[in-house]
């Protein structure tokens, strides 16, 4: 029995006032090393990408210091990112409501959620968001090691810094383009999910709405008719 | 490093005008190298180690006649060498004097994101700015001559400068002034090219090589070194002289739509984020009013 008196498949993940435990400690702290790690890329990389965003460099410590850190916060992210893989890879398979989700994704866009079919612990856009972040994960980490010796490529060779400086470039644009949606997602449209990474809970009404399938496999069926 | 009487035309990594472009009356200075008449003594690279004071670094002895395998970060000029065995079974020795080409079209400052790490003069000298170089070798990647070398010591790139020091004062290069031959000439590019073809015409009336040519790569608006070839239609025999060098495909891609479709996606991005959120405003305004919506 769950305070609310709902029998639960998993009561373990209630806890007190109507909330769900969302994400576990290493599942927080995990994102945070992966968003703190990824941030930096993003703006030292931004100051390396364009002229115009070169002072980025300079506020962070100097050119010289964010060209020597980027590799090497680049590995931290990529570690990261494998974690991320073996917490959450086995629940991000993309099922047949996936599809359905996709195909509904414009009255995902209108805030019309009651119109969506029902998401899982993640829905689609979350499940191609943890994918885009793997596979970019490994494009990155396999062209930046390039990147990072460059010199030693021999002259033979050349054309593997030809391939790296775009698939270095382009994986990075998609990336970002990623994570702007999801910082928007997670920061502004859905409100409960920035607190969710942090404290780590959920209420049971967000849960409902936007996760009602997941919200079924930790609360059993609700004995709250309506 | 830079000197005051020379003017900056173009610079790396820079967003804005360029202080010196179009402000100097300046001729284009140019090197030329007559193939055909170096001897391979190497005096050229020791004055070049000599006036640019560069620690010694050892040789690489591979039974030719070749100093090391490539330049180095502290070995801007090698006589590249290379025994050709022409149709008739008779060799032929090739010498080259590899350095930087200094490209009127610069891929490495094409591709170098550090402002001001890579200048062009007015004169056409392509010259590297070590205190504002962050050592990330794209200039590597975006040069077709692999001149730019890494010091992983200071973590900066180095290569020849022309002399700089010297050409501003009105000295010629350092391996110019050692030159025993005669071999190697140094003025105004229009000057050098008129040398060149009248050579070139030279060895193809009177000394039998038909397809004596000058070496001037339109790919990258022509260099600030120009060679006289025995055999211009085959540039790759000379140490692996490309025969139509550009700066690589990927780094023009790279750099122009790459760089504009990505800038474009990213503010249009940011801006359709904006605007859905203006139209639209959060899922649910307050986590009670998701609970509202449930009851409804």
């Amino acid at each position: 029995m769950n305070p609310r008196g709902m029998v639960g498949y998993h009561p373990e993940q209630l806890i007190p006032h109507d909330h769900i435990l969302r994400y576990s400690f290493k599942e927080r702290l995990n994102h945070w090393i992966a968003a703190g790690s990824f941030i930096y890329l993003m703006l030292t990389g931004l100051a390396f990408w364009s002229p115009w965003l070169f002072w980025i460099a300079a506020v962070l410590g100097g050119p010289e210091l964010s060209r020597f850190l980027h590799p090497w916060i680049g590995l931290i992210f990529f570690v990261s990112v494998c974690y991320m893989f073996t917490l959450w890879a086995n629940q991000m398979n993309f099922e047949p409501v996936d599809k359905e989700w996709w195909n509904s994704i414009g009255y995902y866009i209108r805030n019309q959620d009651e119109k969506m079919p029902p998401a899982g612990r993640y829905n689609a856009g979350q499940k191609l968001l943890f994918w885009s972040f793997f596979v970019g994960g490994i494009l990155l980490l396999a062209s930046g090691l390039v990147l990072w010796f460059t010199e030693s490529i021999p002259w033979s060779l050349r054309w593997i810094r030809y391939i790296s400086v775009v698939v270095h470039a382009g994986t990075a644009l998609l990336m970002i383009g990623s994570f702007m949606i999801h910082v928007y997602m997670g920061v502004f449209a859905e409100r409960g999910a920035f607190g969710s990474v942090i404290r780590g809970d959920v209420s049971l009404a967000f849960a409902k709405r936007y996760h009602p399938k997941w919200y079924k496999e930790i609360v059993g069926e609700s004995d709250r008719s309506k | 490093m830079s000197q005051a009487t020379l003017r900056v035309q173009k610079i790396s990594g820079h967003s804005g005008t360029v202080p010196g472009r179009d402000t100097q009356r300046e001729y284009t200075v140019c090197k030329l190298v007559d193939t055909t008449t170096c001897i391979g003594c190497k005096a050229c690279e020791v004055a070049c180690v000599e006036w640019n004071d560069m620690p010694f670094s050892p040789t690489a002895f591979d039974n030719t006649y070749q100093t090391m395998p490539e330049t180095r970060w502290n070995y801007w000029n090698l006589i590249l060498f290379n025994e050709h065995e022409r149709e008739d079974g008779s060799l032929q020795w090739l010498m080259r004097k590899h350095q930087c080409m200094h490209c009127a079209e610069p891929g490495c400052l094409e591709a170098c994101p550090a402002d001001g790490a890579i200048v062009q003069y007015t004169n056409g000298i392509v010259d590297f700015q070590q205190a504002n170089c962050i050592g990330c070798g794209y200039c590597i990647t975006g040069c077709p001559f692999n001149i730019p070398k890494f010091n992983s010591v200071t973590k900066r790139m180095y290569k020849c400068s022309l002399c700089t020091d010297r050409v501003s004062e009105g000295l010629e290069p350092a391996c110019i002034k050692s030159c025993p031959t005669g071999c190697l000439h140094f003025g105004s590019k229009d000057d050098m090219k008129e040398l060149a073809e009248i050579r070139a015409k030279q060895l193809r009336d009177h000394y039998g090589y038909d397809k004596a040519g000058v070496y001037d790569p339109p790919g990258v608006g022509g260099t600030g070194v120009i060679y006289v070839l025995h055999d211009a239609t085959q540039p790759e025999l000379y140490g692996g002289l490309p025969s139509n060098p550009s700066i690589p495909l990927a780094v023009k891609f790279w750099k122009h739509p790459l760089k504009w479709i990505g800038n474009l996606a990213m503010v249009g991005g940011l801006i359709g984020l904006f605007v859905h959120y203006l139209k639209f405003g959060p899922k649910a305004r307050e986590e009670s009013d998701i609970a509202s919506k449930e009851g409804q």
